[in-house]
């Protein structure tokens, strides 16, 4: 079957089998392993991505259910020239990861996160990202640069 | 995990769906997805064809109509737990809605999708069931209404014929006592055990993960109804009921923790 979506804005389509997870679509058919798989139970959030600006498991998101969306993915975070998002500028600053398996995942849910609350304080953001699971237990850090992209993104 | 191998169709409309699904009862209709992608990829779930309704947009709303409020089955867990209807007349929708799973589960899961799947362990049947709910549902020969007391009939089993789409939930409005206890070791994780309460005229309560489907404590009911003490009531929360032992909690622990959250959901109902 075939499926069209923008992906970090640029459009895209394949034809997939309709079995097909959206984060294999992302990772085997366009090649973007920057999306995670974890725990594949949609448990773990490292596969989180952005569906029309929300943030989405997609290791529990069958890649037609996106037919036609318009999906942003951690490489798209980054300007062109490779500035840096304000997120991930901040998690760079505050030591927000360490092994870096969870980060993208915790990015992308931030972003959804941030967007949808006009003031985060460490609860909200602790409570926000309980989708998120990160194997170092680094969350102080976390919740900290979370925290700085809010405050720096208007939050 | 890749779910087995499916046919995929993609419905523009609650009739089209009813005839894409036909007469075929290995068929499964597709809303957010999130309980039933889970179990496809781990094979407990093998349909051969998926009939897509995640798209009908128009079965998402919440509005007031008279005396209630009318919830599309489509609309999803996020959109619950930020509904104005909602957060003014029946907060205790937007307030379970917003304990489901996490964010991100909550922008994709929808309230038909969780109580169409028919989980004893979710939150929103068992606050329908407190709520004393009507669902709406649509099939080939027009739409009938179900009780929520007559709607879960096993595990992951409903009164919902295989071509019948759960369309619309019907709630009371302007519910003031109420509550929702939810004991789990996690945050996102289904609770352990769970309690729906609303005193509404009558006192419902309702359990969660006490048996293979959402269930009313009709021990503690009937108790409050005789005039026992609040402690007595919540002491009978499970007479009756055979809850599953599994390795989050045992039996007796089960037991014990429907009686200690129905006694607080009661002392919060006042």
């Amino acid at each position: 079957m075939k499926v069209s979506m923008t992906v970090n804005g640029k459009s895209v389509s394949r034809d997939v089998e309709p079995r097909t997870l959206l984060v294999h679509f992302i990772r085997e058919d366009l090649a973007l392993t920057g999306t995670n798989v974890g725990c594949d139970t949609s448990s773990c959030g490292a596969c989180t991505v952005l569906i029309n600006g929300e943030s989405v498991k997609s290791c529990t998101t069958l890649a037609v259910q996106a037919d036609g969306a318009d999906v942003m993915t951690i490489e798209g975070m980054a300007s062109e020239d490779g500035t840096l998002h304000p997120i991930q500028k901040a998690f760079q600053e505050n030591h927000g990861l360490q092994c870096g398996f969870c980060t993208p995942g915790m990015v992308m849910a931030s972003y959804s996160l941030i967007k949808e609350n006009d003031h985060l304080d460490e609860k909200a953001v602790r409570e926000g990202l309980e989708g998120n699971l990160c194997r170092c237990t680094g969350y102080h850090n976390i919740v900290k640069s979370v925290l700085a992209a809010a405050s720096e993104m208007g939050a | 995990m890749y779910p087995a191998s499916f046919n995929y169709l993609r419905a523009s409309s609650v009739r089209e769906a009813i005839s894409m699904i036909g007469d075929n009862e290995d068929a499964k209709f597709i809303a957010g997805g999130h309980s039933l992608v889970p179990l496809m990829k781990l094979r407990l779930a093998t349909p051969s064809t998926l009939v897509d309704i995640g798209r009908l947009t128009d079965l998402s709303y919440v509005r007031e109509d008279g005396g209630q409020i009318a919830i599309g089955a489509l609309t999803r867990h996020r959109d619950l737990e930020i509904s104005p209807v909602l957060n003014a007349k029946a907060p205790i929708i937007a307030k379970v809605a917003g304990q489901v799973g996490d964010p991100s589960v909550r922008h994709k899961g929808t309230i038909g999708g969780s109580i169409a799947h028919g989980d004893g362990a979710s939150d929103l049947p068992a606050a329908a069931l407190a709520l004393d709910a009507v669902f709406v549902a649509e099939g080939p020969s027009g739409r009938r209404e179900i009780k929520s007391t007559d709607f879960h009939k096993g595990f992951l089993e409903t009164a919902l014929a295989p071509n019948e789409v759960l369309v619309e939930i019907r709630i009371p409005a302007n519910i003031k006592s109420w509550s929702f206890q939810k004991f789990n070791r996690r945050a996102q994780d289904w609770a352990i055990v769970g309690v729906a309460a609303v005193k509404n005229g009558s006192t419902r309560v309702a359990l969660i993960n006490m048996g293979s489907t959402p269930l009313r404590a009709a021990g503690t009911e009937s108790a409050i109804q005789s005039g026992a003490s609040l402690k007595e009531a919540a002491s009978q929360a499970d007479l009756g009921l055979d809850p599953p032992g599994d390795l989050n909690a045992t039996v007796e622990f089960r037991r014990h923790l429907a009686h200690v959250l129905v006694g607080r959901a009661l002392e919060e109902l006042g």
